[in-house]
């Protein structure tokens, strides 16, 4: 099944408001191998934005099957680092739906703001939906 | 001005995949079960696409002078790292290139990201205002 055809245009809710902590910016610099730090690395942001991006893929009017789908890119713009204190939300909006060789390709776009209503980051994904079966 | 990245190398075992899912809240089984991963079609459990990138990054941020130098990032992930279950891991090698020097004296840096000789990451690049004292 491929996803819904009125996606493209859809803005969704913001996330609950993730406030970052030292902790939590440590952990993720050990993850990657990264000296720890005041300011969060700078694909950082994708912890929030991958929230966004996990609610597109799970509701369900929207049409996506969650293991067809692939990370296909992602790229960020930053207006300043993410630190430790920073309570965020991401809001998601999905730019387009184009399909190709029976892959839906989905871009989004989600805004990172802070507690101020600041924009933090931008961070961009496109999304690969294999449509399966034999429905449109 | 160095007009290349020093080249980096990361190793990536299965533990750094756990540690990654555990920091991102990317929790997608094809990361760590090899009977999920190769229900899909995959070889076996391959690294998060965005591990991947936040490796990419730390050769940049380097390159940059620190973490808040790093302005744009974007890549696509051509093909997947594949991590053996053993001890001893995969390689992921980075390099990269000065492209261009932007009036507003921001440089665009190509990055060239690769497993095992396969490019793993592609159209990586990144914007970046390199501190006036670069560290190392």
């Amino acid at each position: 099944m491929a996803v819904s055809a009125d996606l493209a245009g859809r803005t969704f809710p913001p996330t609950e408001t993730y406030t970052v902590s030292r902790e939590k910016i440590r952990e993720f610099c050990t993850a990657i191998g990264a000296e720890p730090g005041d300011e969060a690395p700078p694909t950082f942001p994708i912890v929030v934005a991958f929230e966004a991006m996990h609610r597109l893929m799970t509701e369900p009017d929207v049409g996506i099957e969650l293991h067809n789908v692939v990370h296909r890119d992602q790229g960020f713009e930053h207006r300043r680092p993410v630190r430790a204190g920073d309570a965020l939300t991401a809001t998601l909006s999905v730019e387009s739906v184009r399909q190709a060789a029976g892959t839906d390709l989905i871009a989004t776009r989600t805004e990172v703001t802070d507690a101020d209503g600041e924009l933090v980051s931008v961070a961009r994904a496109t999304l690969a939906h294999r449509a399966t079966g034999g429905g449109a | 001005m160095t007009d290349e990245l020093t080249s980096h190398r990361f190793t990536v075992t299965r533990a750094d995949l756990v540690r990654y899912a555990g920091a991102s809240g990317d929790f997608n089984p094809i990361h760590w079960s090899d009977r999920v991963a190769t229900s899909v079609g995959l070889p076996g459990v391959i690294a998060h696409g965005m591990l991947t990138m936040a490796l990419a990054a730390r050769a940049v941020e380097d390159w940059a002078g620190g973490r808040d130098r790093v302005e744009e990032y974007s890549v696509r992930f051509t093909r997947p790292v594949v991590v053996p279950d053993d001890d001893r891991g995969v390689d992921i090698e980075v390099s990269g290139a000065v492209k261009e020097v932007t009036d507003d004296g921001r440089t665009r840096i190509d990055v060239s990201c690769t497993c095992q000789g396969e490019k793993v990451l592609g159209m990586a690049r990144a914007l970046v205002r390199r501190s006036e004292q670069p560290q190392s």
